[in-house]
């Protein structure tokens, strides 16, 4: 085991990859020599080739019909896409072809690749280098959707992506590349002193359509990803609710079962996530939890989200889901 | 290249086409082109600048007497050319056969590739069967080049049983693996950018594979046309980029996708080698694509080329073109007829005659009839049987996850 941050092991990830399949290769803007905006692809070029790990022209439609094309053509590509926020050039690549290539060729054609993507708030970024998109993947048949919370299961995570044999939209919540963050930005804690900051530098997987239990609990289930699952954990110790936290990691196909079994235990449910209210995927879940769940529920499911407004620059603290929202939100759980 | 015309209005200028209904186009009698003029450069030392006039001039092989001649003249032996004739004649007849299925219900939908027919077969012919082919609607003729079997091909398009993509698509959205045909995309010009990864992903592996894709001039407007020159000319991989310029995208005249001279020219500012060739004259179609291939072949990348062309029939069975053009336009195209020329050619030759004509498209006409009567015995969209509704819920993942099957369930089938 070895103390990374989400940076490192996202990176080790690759590299795990880069040495285990010779078909590998991994392309997007600045991810070459550079190694990424982010530093995600540090290194790759140099120890594995320019031919492996290269720059891409600043055009995503483009980055996404390459990596099809290449992933027709017998090669695994992993693209990535600088921030989630520019990927809609590739929407029609990825939605029409990437993910519909399998079902409309009969099978005969797959296009097994992974798009990588920096996604939600906090960086003051603004509108346009903060936004979660995940729901407008999660809404496309064919696409697997996952999105990492912490350096070990992005690790994990990111590995089945590679080596499955379905496309993939991997979101990487930027606010914890470089920590965890608990909702008070001036608190700058550190991987080092989180257990998940411990990763094995060897190859691993974690299983996609698998939700993680973060907290066991008896009052409520918190579902969350991405940055979301850090603020949760907080709002949960701040309430002094014996709460469960579900990380839910794949959010197409989700793991509806290790929800379900949560609520039928608890009778309660909060859902957080980053991405406006208005058909994120929350209510997707909220929908399908009061089909499987109505005669245990002891009250209504409730929804922590960004507001459906643009995402703001400077009062993004007042736009992201806070401890403070969510903990109201698990105290009504229980008062209603 | 005849004259971009425009509608002068305030505040824009509008591209349109050379005439409307009850007008006569006057494309200016025969082509001033001749196949003398345009010398064909090595492939293994030409650039893009050896191609400007290449581009902005028109390649031909058949003269207005039906002879071979000038420098791209590629010498093909008599049987190759019976063989393109005979895959362009069966391409026109089985055409013919699904328009008339399409109207007595038996398919939705159809779309034929007439006037346009030499476009798909001599480029295929011109590459190796390695190589990959990234279609646009317009080119279903490649696989009969390539020997797909015209009952499998006629299953797709009526949707039954035995339909490789199991009724998923629309017909003559055609896919086929063996063949290395993509699966054809209604988003016109996805295919185009795909391409170029295709070939990428053949450069990294070393694998002498070319890949061939084809857009039209409307579609040339999309940014995947730009994508696809771009990473061409950008990572030079092994790809040969077509925009078939048949005057027409449904209704909008190829005025209206550019405002620029000849589509090949774009390709010079990529610094690719283009070329615009007779997108009628089987023999120069032919010359241009072996030359590109070769050049892709020998690691030097890709080739951009504007097939110049006419398209004779409707967009679909679903367009009527005489609301927005001269009926009569094909009848006094430059090019003429792509069968027709290549026939005079052989006859010319002495090497093919009427009565074997007559007879070669009695034979076809035959093999058609045969096949489509074998297709229908597995169903048609008319009266069934369909696949199975099943085939709704799988390969949409490797393996069917928990909510699609409990879709199913739901469906009961």
């Amino acid at each position: 085991m070895t103390k990374m941050n989400m940076i490192s092991s996202l990176n080790s990830a690759l590299r795990c990859q880069l040495e285990k399949d010779p078909n590998i290769v991994i392309f997007g803007e600045d991810i070459g020599y550079f190694g990424g905006v982010f530093r995600v692809t540090d290194g790759l070029q140099k120890d594995f080739g320019a031919h492996r790990v290269f720059d891409a022209p600043l055009a995503e439609g483009g980055i996404a019909a390459i990596a099809m094309g290449m992933s027709l053509n017998g090669l695994r590509p992993v693209a990535e896409i600088q921030f989630a926020d520019y990927i809609f050039p590739a929407y029609d690549q990825i939605v029409n072809e990437i993910a519909k290539i399998r079902h409309r060729s009969g099978g005969e054609f797959s296009a097994p690749l992974t798009i990588r993507t920096p996604s939600g708030g906090g960086i003051k970024g603004g509108h346009h280098h903060s936004q979660s998109p995940e729901s407008q993947f999660t809404h496309t048949p064919g696409l697997k959707v996952v999105y990492c919370s912490n350096p070990y299961n992005a690790k994990g995570l990111l590995t089945s992506a590679i080596e499955s044999n379905d496309p993939v939209s991997f979101f990487e919540p930027k606010r914890c590349y470089r920590e965890p963050f608990y909702g008070d930005p001036h608190d700058v804690p550190t991987w080092n002193d989180h257990p998940d900051g411990e990763v094995p530098e060897e190859y691993y997987s974690i299983p996609l359509e698998q939700a993680r239990i973060v907290r066991e609990g008896e009052a409520c289930t918190v579902i969350a990803w991405g940055t979301m699952v850090h603020v949760s954990e907080q709002a949960i110790k701040n309430s002094g609710i014996d709460c469960e936290l579900i990380d839910l990691q794949t959010l197409l196909p989700w793991d509806r079962d290790t929800v379900v079994n949560s609520i039928k235990k608890t009778g309660r449910c909060v859902i957080v996530h980053e991405a406006p209210k208005t058909s994120g995927f929350g209510a997707e879940m909220s929908a399908s939890i009061q089909e499987r769940c109505f005669y245990h529920l002891e009250s209504p499911i409730r929804r922590v989200t960004g507001w459906d407004t643009p995402f703001p620059h400077t009062t993004e603290w007042d736009y992201m889901p806070s401890p403070e929202r969510i903990a109201e939100a698990i105290k009504k759980t229980q008062e209603e | 290249m005849t004259d971009r015309k425009t509608l002068i209005t305030s505040p824009y200028t509008l591209g349109a086409p050379p005439s409307r209904p009850g007008e006569t186009t006057d494309f200016g009698g025969k082509w001033k082109e001749q196949p003398e003029d345009l010398g064909r450069p090595d492939p293994a030392k030409c650039s893009a600048q050896d191609t400007v006039s290449h581009a902005s001039g028109l390649i031909r092989v058949l003269n207005d007497k039906g002879e071979a001649k000038g420098e791209w003249n590629p010498k093909l032996k008599s049987e190759t050319l019976i063989e393109g004739l005979e895959f362009m004649m069966r391409l026109r007849i089985f055409d013919d056969r699904m328009i008339k299925m399409q109207r007595t219900g038996k398919l939705s939908f159809y779309m034929r590739s007439f006037g346009e027919e030499a476009v798909a077969i001599a480029q295929t012919m011109a590459l190796q069967e390695q190589d990959w082919i990234f279609p646009s609607y317009r080119q279903p003729g490649a696989q009969f080049v390539r020997g797909r079997s015209m009952v499998s091909m006629i299953c797709h398009c009526i949707g039954n049983t035995e339909d490789n993509v199991k009724g998923r698509q629309m017909p003559v959205h055609y896919t086929w693996k063996e063949g290395r045909f993509i699966s054809i995309s209604s988003p016109v010009g996805t295919q185009f950018s795909q391409a170029v990864g295709v070939a990428m992903a053949s450069a990294y592996k070393g694998d002498d594979e070319v890949c061939i894709s084809w857009l039209g001039d409307g579609t040339s407007a999309q940014g995947d046309y730009h994508y696809a020159l771009n990473f061409a000319s950008t990572f030079k991989p092994p790809v040969i980029l077509n925009v078939v310029n048949n005057q027409w995208a449904i209704s909008t005249h190829r005025n209206l996708a550019t405002g620029g001279r000849t589509f090949a020219e774009r390709g010079l500012a990529y610094d690719i080698p283009s070329f615009r060739v007779d997108g009628n004259d089987f023999l120069a179609l032919y010359s241009v694509t072996k030359w590109a291939r070769d050049r892709a072949g020998a690691g030097l990348g890709p080739t951009h080329i504007e097939v110049y062309t006419y398209r004779a029939g409707p967009h679909s069975s679903s367009d009527d073109p005489s609301v927005y053009r001269p009926a009569d336009e094909f009848a006094s195209w430059p090019g003429g007829d792509p069968i027709e020329r290549l026939k005079d050619h052989l006859i010319n030759k002495g090497d093919w005659d009427d009565k074997k004509n007559a007879a070669l498209e009695k034979k076809i006409d035959a093999e058609v009839m045969t096949a489509y009567k074998e297709a229908c015995k597995f169903g048609d969209l008319a009266s069934g049987p369909y696949p199975p509704a099943s085939t709704i819920f799988t390969e949409v993942y490797e393996t069917v996850p928990w909510h699609i099957q409990e879709q199913r369930e739901e469906l009961g089938k």
